[in-house]
């Protein structure tokens, strides 16, 4: 039962990991760069998400959009700012570029409001426990489950049904052909990361809710480690992205469970390590050859 | 006349290090420097030995390593061990802490240098973060109080070791296996193409560039009293990053120049580290955006005084930044 008990645990934590790899995965199959900023907007989404419950007495709902539409603007400012000048530029100058975003965000946060940490209240989801089987399943954890599946299929619609999607789709294939059939490809990067970083706080509100604490730092870990459930998954593919975040989660927590909990956060970078050497192009991605 | 020249150079570079080596010398022992200035130095000297060894990996071998605090904290306390638990003299330690890194990058950088660019800054990152872990949850050294490690450091031994780094790092860099390292930098699948064993090199360099940090690692664990887990986090390894990047990517001056400068900003910016960051991040965001180069590019200072040209770091492109 304990067992159980600690993959329902490892499913929730899963999906909030699924809902940031999404971004992560987005923004590396378009523009072939690792956001490092990603965490941060995660976080800065968890901060809307509070701000506007406490401070607006907003409901659930109507802060999870809020922090979404919030961090999509934060996406498309970051995207447009720092990232479009370097589009091609080296690697090396980009992921430079994207670490400094990262810290100038988390260092911008702890500047005007402090390292100190808020706690969300515990009052804004009904909060009943569940008994089945043996299991307690928190009525929170349902509903959080719920929002990132549906969040989840919302995103697999807009990239397969809509023409942004197509676009999208076309443009991570090849840009440069993208560009020649007419696509507008700035405006789709624009999109991508409005999307990917819609899906980042609303995984901040979403952890906020879970975990209670937040803090201006706590971006980075979830951060890489969503990173890490992207390359499980196959960096680029969506799909791969929400079977990896939810299998790093239920890695977690069934180490937590066996009484490692103090390793947790070195587990996920072992198997980052082990996949990169075994299987580098993850899960579900295919092995492209390098040509001259 | 050329070999001649730059023999020359050497011992004139020489000369004029050991000059500095001893005024510095007597100012400490005749009390004119206060230990702030004293703690200034010695740090600014262990960030120049950290800074030149990162150039290594990064600007000679173009292998974008962002766990580099993994490996001055593996020689931290692999040092500190040494010294507090076996009661063994500090300059064995030293060379312990630097081996062990050393032995530590051999084991990250065989699996990891299969990759490339922002895979391989991945996977060392999460090496730094494992190191990290480990060191927290590892009760023999402390765990996350840290060790208590006694006041060993002193200017000579700084001194010496970053006389050392240097020297080995630059003609490493002159030598046919720094050439090999450029090339790889330059492209490696033409380095590869050209019978260059890139994995040897780049294992070779990673390795190098580990033993330095170690050698740091020491000197750092034995400079403040107290190592924690905490002192050696991403933030750490950033640090580092950003002497080499601004510096220039492939310039050992450059890492040097930034280095000393970083160091006199972060000392005054010490009360206000919200400030030093926001700085930090801002400065390495407009270098890329407005000079990727870094401040010296690829070339040397010496280059400028058109004395030894062959210190150079690899030709200078002048159209293209061609790291990795």
């Amino acid at each position: 039962m304990e067992l159980i008990q600690q993959l329902v645990n490892g499913i929730s934590l899963g999906s909030i990991y699924a809902l940031i790899a999404l971004g992560y995965t987005m923004v590396y199959g378009i523009v072939r760069l690792i956001n490092f900023a990603h965490g941060d907007v995660f976080m800065i989404g968890a901060f809307v998400g509070f701000y506007a419950i406490t401070g607006l007495h907003l409901g659930f709902f109507s802060a999870l959009l809020l922090a979404m539409a919030v961090c999509s603007l934060l996406g498309v400012l970051i995207e447009r700012i720092a990232y479009k000048p370097l589009r091609n530029a080296t690697k090396i100058a980009a992921l430079i570029t994207a670490i400094g975003v990262s810290l100038l965000i988390e260092y911008g946060v702890i500047y005007i409001r402090g390292a100190q940490p808020e706690a969300y209240p515990g009052t804004i989801l009904p909060d009943k426990k569940i008994e089945l089987f043996g299991v307690t399943i928190s009525s929170q954890s349902i509903l959080i489950l719920c929002t990132s599946i549906v969040l989840m299929i919302l995103l697999q619609l807009i990239v397969h049904k809509t023409k942004i999607g197509k676009a999208m789709r076309a443009v991570s294939h090849d840009a440069e052909a993208a560009r020649l059939m007419g696509i507008n490809v700035d405006h789709t990067i624009s999109a991508t990361f409005a999307i990917g970083s819609a899906l980042a706080g609303a995984a901040g509100v979403i952890f906020g809710i879970y975990y209670i604490k937040i803090e201006p730092l706590m971006g980075i870990i979830p951060g890489l480690k969503a990173f890490v459930a992207a390359v499980f998954g196959g960096i680029g593919i969506i799909p791969g992205a929400m079977v990896g975040g939810l299998a790093l989660g239920v890695i977690e927590a069934l180490v937590s469970g066996l009484g490692y909990s103090l390793w947790r956060d070195g587990v996920a970078f072992i198997v980052l390590i082990l996949i990169l050497i075994f299987r580098p192009s993850g899960l579900f991605g295919k092995n492209v050859r390098e040509k001259v | 006349m050329t070999t001649l020249k730059r023999i020359n150079g050497f011992w004139l570079s020489m000369v004029l290090a050991l000059v500095f080596f001893g005024a510095v010398h007597l100012l400490i022992s005749g009390g004119v420097l206060n230990s702030f200035y004293i703690n200034t130095l010695f740090f600014m000297a262990i960030n120049i030995i950290l800074a030149v060894s990162l150039h290594l990996i990064i600007g000679i071998t173009g292998q974008f390593s962002i766990g580099h605090a993994g490996f001055l904290a593996v020689g931290a306390y692999a040092s500190a061990i040494m010294t507090m638990k076996l009661q063994i003299p500090f300059s064995l330690a030293l060379l312990v802490g630097g081996v062990t890194a050393a032995v530590a990058g051999l084991l990250i950088g065989i699996p990891s240098l299969r990759l490339k660019g922002d895979y391989l800054a991945i996977a060392t990152l999460g090496f730094g973060e494992i190191v990290r872990i480990i060191l927290l949850n590892v009760d023999y050294v402390g765990g996350a109080s840290g060790m208590t490690v006694t006041h060993l450091t002193s200017w000579p031994w700084v001194f010496a070791c970053l006389l050392i780094t240097i020297i080995v790092i630059a003609n490493f860099t002159n030598s046919t296996h720094g050439r090999a390292c450029i090339s790889i930098r330059e492209d490696e699948i033409a380095a590869d193409s050209m019978g260059i064993n890139t994995t040897y090199y780049k294992v070779a360099a990673f390795v190098i560039g580990s033993f330095f940090a170690g050698i740091a690692g020491g000197l750092y664990a034995h400079h403040f009293y107290i190592i924690q887990p905490t002192n050696f986090g991403f933030l750490k390894s950033f640090d580092i990053l950003i002497f080499v990047v601004l510096g220039g990517l492939g310039s050992m001056s450059g890492a040097v120049i930034a280095a000393i400068l970083l160091t006199i900003v972060s000392t005054f910016l010490q009360d206000y580290p919200e400030t030093r960051m926001i700085i930090y991040s801002l400065v390495l965001i407009l270098v890329m955006i407005y000079r990727p180069k870094g401040l010296l590019g690829t070339r040397e200072l010496t280059s400028f005084f058109r004395l030894r040209r062959a210190v150079e770091g690899g030709k200078q492109n002048d159209n293209k930044h061609t790291v990795a």
